[in-house]
């Protein structure tokens, strides 16, 4: 799946934000394609999570616009799904129940969410669990529940913050494939913030290295590898070579 | 299913030697009946005087759990305002607490001018001085929800309604629990000493506060006794229903449920 260019999915202009005197972003230009897969990638501090909230429209921008489908991110919320770092499910629900909450909050019929709930369980390897509990999962598990959840609702933006932070690297690993695998299948655009720069790499079509102290755009790199991306896509030499390009452009970023 | 017998062997065995003890006492320091009775005296007080006993009970249990019940409900109300507003939750809040810190004895005998000596007022006593901790402690449930919880809401445009129902009740539950665990044990000390105050002489509305100022008056030490096992059945009764009833609701999902057998 290609980005198409032509067509912005988000847009910041000149956006900046602080917080409590402290500038997290500063005058921050961003345009994210429909079907870009970007992954914003920093040291603490350089507003990685902000400009997702500012996305999702769950901050606002202190000077500066951002636009979702042309839209503002308010507006827009409907086409958006957010993934946290934690997978944020509700312990007093099934993983079923959980998978079908975005559905049941935006008020659909109860048979089609059943459908689309079984459809996506299905889709993440699920199936089996759907009557569990959250606290009867694996770390992993839960957030391919995650993972699933914020895909019921169809969006047409994924934004997802550290979803793997807590994961070991195996489970990391699995998840990332699989994430791409979705995505093939789903056609979502795709922001995503990670201090991984191996995950980076294989997951996105471009990287953006935000500088701390204020947050800002360092340098965008895109990764020409070619789709699909599989496992043995970590192995090669032009993946280390796009590896070590990034860690180099974080050092300056931090040194900057 | 062994380690179990062994835990009841042990607690018949100490409870065997207890009595032993209070009898061997009762032997060496030839103490009169009137102090302390034997355990037989006390068994036998139990089995003579069983309806009366049985009636007491029944009073006292339906005060304290009237009150228990309406504690909970004007508690979980009361939390859900608190939680709405911080505003509400800043100026009520530290009333909450003077009523956590209000003594039953105090506020009996106004009790008592106001509605007159009987059950509704022993209730209302139960109700007084068990509603703090369930006020306290839903609040604390409602408000604590993790904030990705309420973005996650937030993002499917969820309304106040559906953040309230959907995620701060069935978040506070497991903190209402321990609300009413607390709420359940005073509730049955607000009732005994409330009798003691505002209990009601008239037939058959005599409760056990009631029934052991009579007794000890009389010096029916032995009946005596016996109420106050009564006391102790009653409060363990509310034990065990507040632990099934928490146990029933949260076990399936909740990381910190713990099973009646367990405790």
């Amino acid at each position: 799946m290609t980005a198409d260019f032509a067509v912005p999915q988000v847009e910041f202009a000149g956006v900046s934000k602080s917080y409590g005197g402290r500038v997290v972003l500063d005058g921050v230009d961003l345009c994210v394609a429909k079907g870009d897969f970007v992954t914003l990638i920093g040291p603490s501090g350089c507003g990685k999570s902000t400009v997702l909230k500012l996305i999702s429209g769950l901050t606002a921008t202190d000077s500066g616009t951002v636009r979702v489908d042309g839209m503002t991110p308010r507006n827009a919320r409907q086409t958006i799904s957010y993934i946290f770092q934690d997978a944020t499910l509700l312990p007093w629900r099934t993983v079923g129940q959980n998978v079908g909450l975005g559905l049941e909050l935006e008020g659909g019929a109860a048979k089609q969410r059943d459908e689309k709930t079984a459809a996506l369980l299905d889709l993440v390897g699920l199936s089996h669990v759907a009557k569990a509990f959250p606290r009867e999962l694996s770390g992993g598990m839960k957030m391919r529940v995650s993972i699933a959840r914020a895909l019921a609702t169809s969006p047409r933006l994924l934004l997802m913050d550290e979803p793997f932070a807590a994961l070991d690297e195996m489970a990391r690993d699995r998840l990332n494939e699989e994430l791409l695998r979705l995505r093939e299948e789903r056609k979502w655009t795709a922001v995503f913030v990670t201090h991984s720069v191996a995950e980076a790499v294989f997951l996105s079509a471009r990287i953006m290295v935000l500088a701390p102290n204020p947050g800002r755009v360092h340098a965008a790199l895109t990764v020409d590898l070619p789709w699909p991306r599989t496992a043995a896509l970590r192995t090669s030499p032009e993946f280390e070579s796009l590896v070590a390009r990034v860690s180099h452009a974080l050092r300056e970023a931090l040194t900057s | 299913m062994k380690s179990r017998l062994i835990t009841l062997a042990n607690a018949v065995a100490v409870f065997a030697a207890l009595l032993a003890i209070w009898q061997l006492i009762l032997w060496i320091f030839r103490v009169p009946p009137y102090m302390l009775p034997s355990p037989w005296a006390v068994a036998r007080a139990v089995g003579t005087r069983f309806p009366s006993l049985v009636a007491a009970l029944a009073i006292t249990t339906a005060e304290a759990g009237g009150g228990l019940i309406a504690s909970v409900a004007l508690g979980v109300v009361i939390a859900l305002m608190f939680a709405q507003s911080r505003w509400v939750r800043r100026m009520l809040y530290p009333y909450t607490i003077l009523l956590q810190t209000v003594p039953v004895v105090a506020i009996a005998p106004l009790i008592l001018m106001w509605v007159g000596a009987g059950m509704t007022a022993v209730g209302l006593i139960a109700f007084i001085i068990s509603l703090a901790p369930v006020i306290a402690n839903t609040t604390q449930g409602l408000i604590s929800v993790e904030e990705n919880l309420v973005h996650l809401f937030l993002m499917h445009n969820a309304s106040p309604d559906q953040l309230l129902f959907k995620l701060r009740l069935p978040h506070a539950v497991p903190s209402l629990f321990v609300g009413i665990r607390i709420a359940s044990g005073i509730s049955v000390i607000g009732a005994i000493t409330g009798e003691l105050y505002a209990g009601s002489s008239r037939v058959g509305q005599g409760g056990l506060g009631y029934s052991i100022l009579y007794a000890s008056s009389q010096l029916q030490t032995d009946y005596l006794f016996a109420l106050v096992l009564a006391a102790t059945v009653l409060g363990f009764g509310f034990f065990f229903l507040v632990m099934f009833l928490e146990w029933y609701f949260l076990h399936r999902w909740h990381e910190s449920a713990r099973s009646p057998e367990a405790e």
